[in-house]
């Protein structure tokens, strides 16, 4: 009975643990939101700037990295003939994963009504969108010939070459180039009603004939909203199994191999699960920044990130799970190979690199266990930024130590970056930070007609 | 027939008023809302959306040409011996069809939404009329079809108004 009742009540209160009181009619809402966009000269930009010129400088930076690799090939980077991957396939499967989750989050969240996506979703989707675009380049690079990326796909030419549909690099492509053209389509349909809301809103002809233009000349009629919302959710459901399909296959890029420490079955749910991790941390620290740097305090509650970091406590207890599955699986399975690279993990070269990882992946999120650290925007943002470092060490680890301690002692080599490898991998938030700056100033960075329909709910008597 | 649009605070005003419309033999042409409101839907019987079967329709489409190409290169066109393993290599083979299958059914799903929607519709008299752009806001919009004769069009203007419109204006069509 007092449960019935505890639930009860909670259910009551549960639009308003979203949303702070100056932000709970739907005029503020708007408000808060159009502000940076519309009335851009009532904000200071300098720090916006400052952003934008550091981003500019470190995506200069990566365009000569990639300009050296294609001059004077990838013999640049600390690669040798054992360790054949180095940190480019590292960087791809972190950016993958990273722009796994706004799509995973936004739809995941949406089939499961949890009412506080509303204020998240649409930047969890732009970074999904930077991220995976990124993440696209690095495969590209690694090639020893990447003029002939484009043999991947099936076209008629003079060779009578096909693609070799067995192959998991033939797969990832596939996987890459839906996944980002779907996310595109998402994203897109979500903001449809937001441009017509900038339409409305927009006091000067340029962005008013923009956003209309953008907004396809919406009006929220009901049959509108009606065909949106079937639409919406459908792609929603469609979103889900594409995303654990896109990292499993990134997954399978090492299981399918012949390699101590890849090829392991756990790999696709591990990599799937290690996505999300990454992506929440990444979707934390970006929501602090947003709330700071929009003055969004009213849309993103401590609450939302209360429950982010609890997904991530999740996610770090289910990531140590996976390490002690692969440790226990190379002791238990009996194979030599096996159980020295799990030695080699622990007390060889990269040895320091792998206790970090552990460190920053397993027993630092287990902060989280506290409400007052969940609570505190500063402590999540920076655990977050800790479980991010720890996930590029897990995927630079992954590739490093079985490469560096297969099968055969004689062919044991270690990986030392060299400035490239630096360049090309610090480089590629360049990029990313450039793409994020720019849609913050252009695009609603909440999504307006799912906080309105929040606040509403809220509001009812 | 003369067209107004009557302007409510909320949503359960305007749902009220949809379904009440009707008494008082007004038609009720749309309403205009800043998010979506279910019961709407159901009080304008609006037929249901063919976005889903459209998406799997093309889901399918996608998927079957996907397939048919891999087959096709495999197994027809260029069949190639490797190490004994079978040419039409099903399991390995089920990932490019799922991936742009899910890809083309989105894209049937999002044109099936611009026919359904009528969009792109960048000019209409609508986005001239007064208020019409609180519709993305805070205010909710009913298009109701007046009846013919005086008495019946005030007796309707009395009742919207008695049911919470805060404002009816006549629009053109």
């Amino acid at each position: 009975m007092t449960l019935m009742m505890t639930i009860q009540a909670e259910r009551a209160a549960e639009p308003e643990r979203w949303t702070l009181p100056e932000a709970r009619s739907l005029e503020a809402v708007n408000a808060i939101v159009v502000a940076p966009l519309l009335a851009s000269s009532g904000w200071s930009w300098r720090a916006w700037w400052v952003g934008f010129g550091v981003s500019l400088v470190a995506t200069l930076a990566f365009l000569l990295t990639i300009f050296l690799i294609f001059s004077r090939g990838i013999g640049i980077w600390g690669v040798n003939s054992t360790v054949v991957w180095g940190v480019a396939i590292a960087d791809y499967v972190w950016w993958i994963g990273i722009g796994n989750a706004g799509t995973l989050i936004s739809s995941m969240l949406l089939l499961m009504r949890q009412k506080w996506r509303a204020s998240t979703n649409r930047f969890a989707e732009a970074m999904t969108l930077f991220a995976a675009t990124i993440a696209g380049i690095f495969p590209i690079i690694h090639l020893g010939r990447p003029l002939y990326f484009y043999w991947l796909t099936p076209y008629p030419n003079t060779m009578h070459l096909w693609p070799q549909w067995r192959s998991a690099l033939i797969w990832d492509f596939w996987a890459i180039v839906s996944y980002i053209l779907f996310s595109i389509l998402f994203w897109y349909v979500g903001l449809i009603p937001d441009f017509a809301a900038l339409r409305d809103r927009a006091r000067t002809k340029p962005p008013a004939l923009i956003y209309g233009a953008l907004a396809l000349g919406w009006c929220g009629s009901s049959r509108q909203w009606q065909v949106y919302e079937r639409l919406h959710l459908a792609l929603a459901c469609l979103g889900v199994p594409l995303v654990v399909s896109l990292h499993s296959v990134v997954g399978m890029d090492f299981a399918a191999s012949l390699m101590p420490g890849w090829q392991e079955t756990i790999f696709p749910p591990y990599f799937v699960v290690g996505a999300m991790y990454s992506g929440f941390a990444m979707v934390a620290c970006l929501a602090a920044l947003v709330r700071w740097g929009f003055r969004m305090h009213g849309l993103i509650t401590t609450a939302h990130f209360d429950v982010m970091a609890k997904v991530m406590l999740a996610a770090s207890i289910i990531m140590g799970l996976s390490y002690a599955t692969e440790w226990f699986n190379a002791w238990y399975g009996g194979e030599r190979a096996d159980r020295s690279l799990v030695m080699f993990e622990f007390a060889g070269h990269y040895a320091p690199m792998f206790w970090a990882l552990l460190l920053c992946n397993v027993v630092i999120p287990q902060a989280f266990w506290w409400a007052a650290v969940r609570r505190s925007v500063i402590a999540v943002f920076i655990i977050a930024v800790i479980i991010n470092i720890g996930m590029w060490l897990e995927r630079i680890l992954i590739i490093w130590n079985t490469l560096s301690h297969d099968y055969m002692p004689s062919a044991w080599r270690v990986f030392f970056p060299t400035l490239w490898d630096w360049m090309i991998t610090f480089g590629s938030l360049g990029p990313f930070a450039l793409m994020f700056l720019v849609f913050v100033r252009l695009i609603p960075v909440v999504s307006m007609h799912e906080t309105r329909k929040l606040v509403a709910e809220g509001n009812r008597p | 027939m003369t067209r107004v649009l009557a302007e409510f605070a909320d949503q359960r005003h305007l749902v009220e008023a949809a379904r009440r419309a009707r008494d008082v033999r007004c038609r009720v042409v749309d309403a205009y809302t800043p998010f979506p409101v279910e019961e709407l839907s159901l009080a304008l019987d609006h037929r249901e959306s063919r976005v889903r079967p459209a998406m799997f329709a093309g889901g399918i489409l996608m998927a079957a040409l996907a397939y048919g190409l891999e087959y096709y290169s495999a197994v027809i066109d260029y069949p190639y011996n490797s190490g004994g393993r079978p040419l039409d290599a099903w399991p390995a083979f089920m990932l490019v069809p799922f991936a742009t299958g899910i890809l083309l059914a989105g894209a049937c799903g999002f044109a099936t939404f611009l026919v359904e929607t009528g969009l792109p519709n960048l000019s209409d008299p609508l986005f001239a009329v007064d208020g019409m752009a609180r519709a993305s806001q805070d205010r909710f919009l009913l298009a109701v079809e007046l009846p013919q004769e005086d008495e019946g069009r005030s007796a309707a203007v009395a009742t919207l108004v008695r049911l919470g419109a805060i404002s009816v204006r006549e629009v053109e069509r």
